[in-house]
């Protein structure tokens, strides 16, 4: 797909998941709009091997969504990828539904590993990125983490394990909007120099704009002749990306849309479209 | 895949040697039979005696450093990519520090790994109560799917590390620092769900795990020589618990009292204690752990001794059981 073809499609994430949240009067708009951009370049910009139809394929390449909350995000991912039909995903956080609020790799088909207790999912992507060097596997492994579960400490015995590690087949990109559920990171528990601490750890550091489809792909380009080290893509994106009044808002972190709040942010969104 | 004991570690009943011991061997035959089994540490490979797994198949071995709770991240992750991970640390850190990474980043996504945990309960001994965790089989037996092990002696802990391997759960595998005397000899098996009776009795019903089992066979003993006649039931897999057992000898004796290594609250005795009510099988029952208190450095038998679960404490208890009546 070219570049339009891919914002196209990370722009239809960003319906589909207001669509979930609004239906089921709760789960995250901000940070699902944020990542919609970085899941298009990975799944529709020929960054990922997989098969919807065989999703435990071997040779698969690995995405290990860390941000469990932007189920949303994820899961119109997915169904735009062919895994499921993406109507599906309309029962999402409902009884009995497989869309959990936070992704469940037991009841959707893609989802490598079940998240939403933040600061795991890098350890995870570093378990599956040393199984696949015992493997002799070309395997990609790649993450996403949120800007806020870095403050978990967990967090950076990960980082430090990758780097001693030498995990160059594990590609990071943090979803750096700034924003965490009680405000700016920066005004929460500061974050700052970011890519200095990750540099400081024996990483590779890329920093990119997160929702300019041309630089993700560059990024990831550029991550993939990393040798003897991790990568990570500081993707700087805007919290609640593609919707004017939720762009860059506190509020939209975990707050589902009302019925005119959708049909305002459907309409910018397909315009966009 | 089918599981070779190897006759290098047999034991003999009466020999003395941690469970940890035994756990190191075993780690050794499995990495030689399957090479996907990995071996992670935090550190303490020469004391949880994953050393000689590391020694022998470097690139399968992991030190995660002083950082449990990326280990179990890592170990989920290795799982998931089809991996056999064993993860050791005391289980002061496996159980308690990371616990939320075994909840979450293990038994959340139903992947098997298996969590070996050494220098369980007082019996770390000199190093005190910042070590000795007494409340580790109920923070994991109340994990969703976990199963819960607590091997008796280096026979039980060589096999379960063994069959481990094959077991498709996450896994808590409770292993001691201090010698034991072995209880089983070769010819044992050992297998998941099920108790063992080590020796038949008809008057009170004595179930134990870990290090409390020899403790329990001498008291039985003792007890034997002054006309007492007590059963001694093994069981070391406290979850999934072998309740056809249990509940067919607390029907025959009456009288049950239970004896671990660990906090009174949570543990053996209430899984125990759950099992024979909601089988309403009436009987009368005692309780014997640590009695929700922190222990102390000191010498590790001494310790048990210390903190009410000498074998003449286990004496007393049964003479009480005896008194009262039904």
């Amino acid at each position: 797909m070219n570049t339009h073809e891919i914002k196209h499609k990370a722009n239809q994430i960003r319906i589909n998941s207001l669509k979930m949240i609004h239906r089921a009067k709760s789960g995250h708009p901000g940070g699902s709009l944020s990542i919609a951009d970085i899941l298009s370049v990975l799944y529709f910009g020929g960054h990922m091997k997989y098969d919807p139809k065989n999703p435990e394929w071997a040779d698969r390449d690995i995405l290990i969504v860390s941000k469990g909350h932007s189920s949303p995000a994820v899961y119109s991912a997915l169904g735009l990828a062919g895994f499921f039909k993406i109507e599906d995903t309309l029962s999402f956080r409902s009884l009995g539904s497989s869309f959990q609020g936070h992704i469940d790799r037991m009841k959707v088909a893609g989802v490598e590993i079940s998240t939403g207790s933040l600061g795991h999912g890098l350890s995870n992507a570093l378990g599956m990125a040393l199984a696949a060097r015992l493997d002799s596997s070309p395997k990609k492994i790649f993450a996403i983490l949120s800007d806020g579960e870095l403050q978990e400490g967990s967090s950076w015995e990960a980082i430090m394990a990758a780097a001693h590690y030498q995990a160059s087949n594990l590609i990071a990109f943090v979803d750096r909007n700034r924003i965490q559920l009680d405000g700016y990171t920066e005004k929460t528990m500061g974050l700052d120099p970011l890519s200095d601490k990750f540099k400081a750890f024996n990483w590779e550091v890329i920093e990119c704009d997160g929702h300019d489809i041309a630089a993700l792909n560059s990024s990831l380009e550029q991550a993939y002749t990393t040798k003897n080290k991790p990568t990570v893509i500081i993707a700087n994106t805007i919290k609640g990306s593609g919707v004017s009044f939720m762009a860059d808002q506190v509020k939209w972190h975990g707050v589902a849309p009302n019925d005119e709040d959708l049909a305002k942010a459907v309409k910018e969104l397909e315009a966009l479209v | 895949m089918g599981i070779e004991l190897k006759a290098a570690n047999a034991w003999t009943i009466g020999d003395k040697l941690a469970t940890r011991e035994a756990y190191g061997k075993a780690l050794v035959d499995l990495g030689d039979q399957n090479t996907n089994v990995v071996v992670l540490d935090a550190d303490l490979s020469s004391s949880t005696q994953t050393k000689l797994f590391a020694a022998k198949f470097p690139d399968r071995f992991f030190n995660m450093g002083i950082a449990e709770n990326n280990m179990m991240g890592v170990a989920a992750g290795l799982a998931r990519a089809g991996k056999i991970p064993y993860a050791s640390s005391f289980a002061m850190f496996a159980a308690g520090r990371a616990w939320e990474f075994v909840r979450n980043s293990i038994a959340h996504n139903h992947l098997a790994v298996k969590i070996c945990a050494t220098h369980a309960g007082l019996t770390v001994g000199e190093d005190g109560a910042s070590h000795q965790i007494i409340e580790d089989i109920a923070i994991m037996r109340a994990i969703p799917t976990m199963t819960v092990i607590v091997p008796a002696d280096a026979t039980e802990a060589y096999q379960a590390t063994m069959l481990l391997a094959d077991h498709d759960a996450p896994t808590y595998l409770r292993l001691g620092r201090a010698k034991c005397p072995v209880v089983y000899d070769d010819s044992y098996r050992f297998e998941i769900g099920k108790a063992s009776i080590l020796k038949a009795g008809s008057q009170v019903t004595l179930i134990a795990c870990g290090m409390m089992v020899s403790r329990a066979l001498e008291a039985a003993q003792a007890l034997a020589l002054e006309g007492i006649d007590v059963e001694v039931i093994n069981s070391a897999s406290i979850k999934p618990l072998d309740s056809k057992t249990i509940c067919e000898s607390a029907r025959k004796t009456s009288k049950v009292i239970t004896m671990e290594e660990h906090n009174i609250i949570g543990g053996l005795g209430e899984a125990v204690a759950a099992c024979l009510m909601e089988s309403g099988v009436g009987a009368d029952f005692k309780r014997m752990g640590v009695k929700d208190i922190f222990g102390q450095s000191g010498d590790a038998y001494k310790l048990l001794d210390h903190y009410g679960l000498a074998v003449s404490d286990i004496i007393h208890e049964t003479k009480s059981i005896l008194k009262r009546s039904n």
